[in-house]
């Protein structure tokens, strides 16, 4: 156990210094600003601007907690304070079978459903027309697909609040909701937030589904029904072509590295928290 | 040690006297187990009176019954009648929130809300509609006084109430309790996790409210059942037992069971 935890510690550093090191040569090359600040990625001018790509992973990272927590925060509070034992039993496997879907298949039902639905009813309903594949799409299929984890870790805070305590506020005349508003949410803060930090981790490394019905198009994406290009879809569109260009390799690269950090400090982040909690209650 | 005032307890009659807390006929079931086995008892109006018996034998069962909050265990039957000021607490027409709303909680270990002080103490308050600064402010200081913790917390009344000891936590949950002016204290081994001189806090807290509350006390300490209780009910397996006048069940205890688990033979 021991080696094999020291086994995945050695491997996230490895990759970390691989990917370092692969990026040296872009960030020698081309000024940070034209890195991160610029919108130009014109790979054959040598032209590598990320911005559009970091823009639109945050924002389809963004849209979609904001769609799942509300979501997530009614059902686990439904499944643990209100619903009969049975029903937590039926449930909870569903929501395990929803965690191991592939990501192939939220993508053709994003294509098969999603897209329409934001085609032909949401865009229209804002005044505006589009082709269906935007941010929007990418949010609503992402949502769904990092409501399992936010689920779970819910639950487990949500398993960790004492009888006792809601007894204390049941028993000077709060009403349920009233014990869940007051108490039982504010108990489990700490936890609602770690649950939303890992489901945002989550949500960042997403590629497939995403790529699919995104649009890929290189813009800043103003409104959520404007197209995007995460740096997932960047990533697996591209690596492993037009490799002769100089530098797209290494510009590949820094993209990887920026999203690889991203998803580090949000994991070590929530586990922090998750961590605080545990101590706490203990 | 001995009480000289005789209690006069309408046992098991037709009337329920305003404020006793009258049991009638009452099972409970944890799924197919039975917790409660035909209680009838009649706890007298502003006395304390304490709830004795070995573990599992139902004392807390009892207890939530009486404010309802066994409604929220999953898989529980309740049958019988709970009379309390002419109403059958299982009334299923009965308001809940009122019922709870009368009886004060104390639970074994405290629980204070993940609030500050000052909120902790003005939860019920606010929750029954009361928003006015000056009259919470009022209701806080009062409350916090009645349960002497006043003088150890008015200059930190916004500072959470996890940062308190836990003898200063279960005064704080005694104020919060009394703050929505309940008729009745409950307590569940109210001083079970407090150090001695907390416990004499709560105790004396007890003899001086017997006046203006009826206090039902579970305890698994003889001693303190001996220094302030006027009425004491043995339980035994779901059953009572024995129960009548203090003095009397520990001094004179009828059923064998009782003087064993008095001499500590069963515990
Ligand atoms: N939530 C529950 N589900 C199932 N059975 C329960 C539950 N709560 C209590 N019981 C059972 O009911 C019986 C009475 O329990 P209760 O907690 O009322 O005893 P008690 O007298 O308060 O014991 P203690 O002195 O240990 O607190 C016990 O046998 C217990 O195992
Ligand atoms: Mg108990």
């Amino acid at each position: 156990m021991k080696g094999l935890t020291y086994f995945s510690i050695a491997l996230l550093f490895l990759i970390l210094i691989g990917l370092i090191y692969k990026s040296v040569p872009i960030l020698k090359e081309t000024s940070f600003g034209n890195l991160f600040f610029s919108t130009e990625w014109q790979p054959l001018k040598m032209k590598f601007g990320l911005l559009p790509f970091i823009i639109s992973t945050l924002y389809v990272t963004i849209v979609a907690v904001v769609i799942s927590v509300p979501l997530c925060l009614l059902t686990a509070i439904y499944l643990s304070e209100y619903a009969d034992k049975r029903v937590i039993a039926f449930v909870n496997p569903l929501i395990d079978i929803l965690a191991g879907i592939p990501s192939v298949i939220f993508g053709i039902w994003g294509i098969i459903e999603v897209v329409p639905l934001v085609r032909d009813y949401i865009a229209p309903a804002f005044g505006t027309t589009s082709s269906g594949y935007t941010i929007l799409t990418g949010g609503i299929v992402l949502s769904i697909m990092i409501f399992p984890i936010i689920i779970h870790v819910l639950l487990e805070v949500f398993e960790t609040i004492p009888e006792d305590l809601k007894n204390a506020s049941l028993s000077v005349g709060a009403t349920k909701w009233q014990t869940v508003k007051l108490v039982i949410l504010r108990k489990a803060a700490p936890g609602v937030i770690s649950a939303i930090v890992l489901g945002l981790s989550r949500a960042f490394g997403e590629t497939l589904a995403v790529l699919m019905v995104v649009g890929n198009v290189i813009m800043i994406p103003i409104s959520p029904l404007d197209p995007g290009y995460p740096i997932t879809a960047l990533i697996a569109n591209n690596y492993g072509e037009m490799m002769s260009i100089p530098l797209y390799d290494s510009a590949l690269m820094l993209a990887s590295l920026i999203l690889f950090v991203i998803v580090l400090v949000f994991n070590f982040i929530s586990r922090r928290i998750l961590k605080n909690i545990e101590r706490k209650i203990a | 040690m001995k009480k000289e005032t005789e209690i006069l307890v309408p046992l098991m009659t037709e009337v329920c006297d305003e404020g006793n807390i009258c049991v009638e006929g009452l099972n409970v079931y944890y799924g197919d187990r039975q917790a409660l086995k035909d209680i009838n008892i009649t706890l007298p109006a502003k006395k304390i009176t304490a709830i004795i018996g070995p573990s599992g034998c139902g004392k807390t069962t009892l207890l939530k019954c009486f404010n309802r909050l066994i409604d929220s265990i999953d898989g529980t039957k309740v049958t019988g009648k709970v009379m309390l000021n002419g109403e059958d607490i299982f009334d299923p027409h009965a308001d809940v929130i009122k019922i709870r709303k009368k009886m004060g909680l104390l639970s074994q270990r405290p629980y204070p809300l993940p609030m500050s002080i000052y909120d902790n103490v003005a939860y019920g308050p606010r929750i029954h509609g009361i928003r006015k600064k000056s009259e919470l402010n009022q209701i806080v200081e009062y409350y916090l006084r009645e349960a002497s913790l006043w003088d150890e917390v008015m200059d930190r009344l916004n500072t959470p109430a996890s940062g308190l000891s836990i003898g200063q936590q279960q005064r704080l949950c005694l104020a919060r309790g009394l703050a929505v002016k309940p008729e009745i204290i409950l307590g569940d081994e109210p001083t079970s996790a407090l150090d001695p001189i907390s416990s004499a806090h709560i105790e004396k807290k007890f003899v001086e409210f017997k006046n203006k509350y009826t206090i039902v006390m579970v305890t698994h300490i003889l001693r303190q059942a001996i220094r302030i209780a006027d009425y004491i009910i043995f339980m035994y397996l779901g059953e009572i037992i024995e129960h009548g006048p203090a003095h009397q069940v520990l001094d004179n205890p009828k059923d064998k069971r009782t003087s064993d688990y008095i001499k500590g033979i069963i515990s």
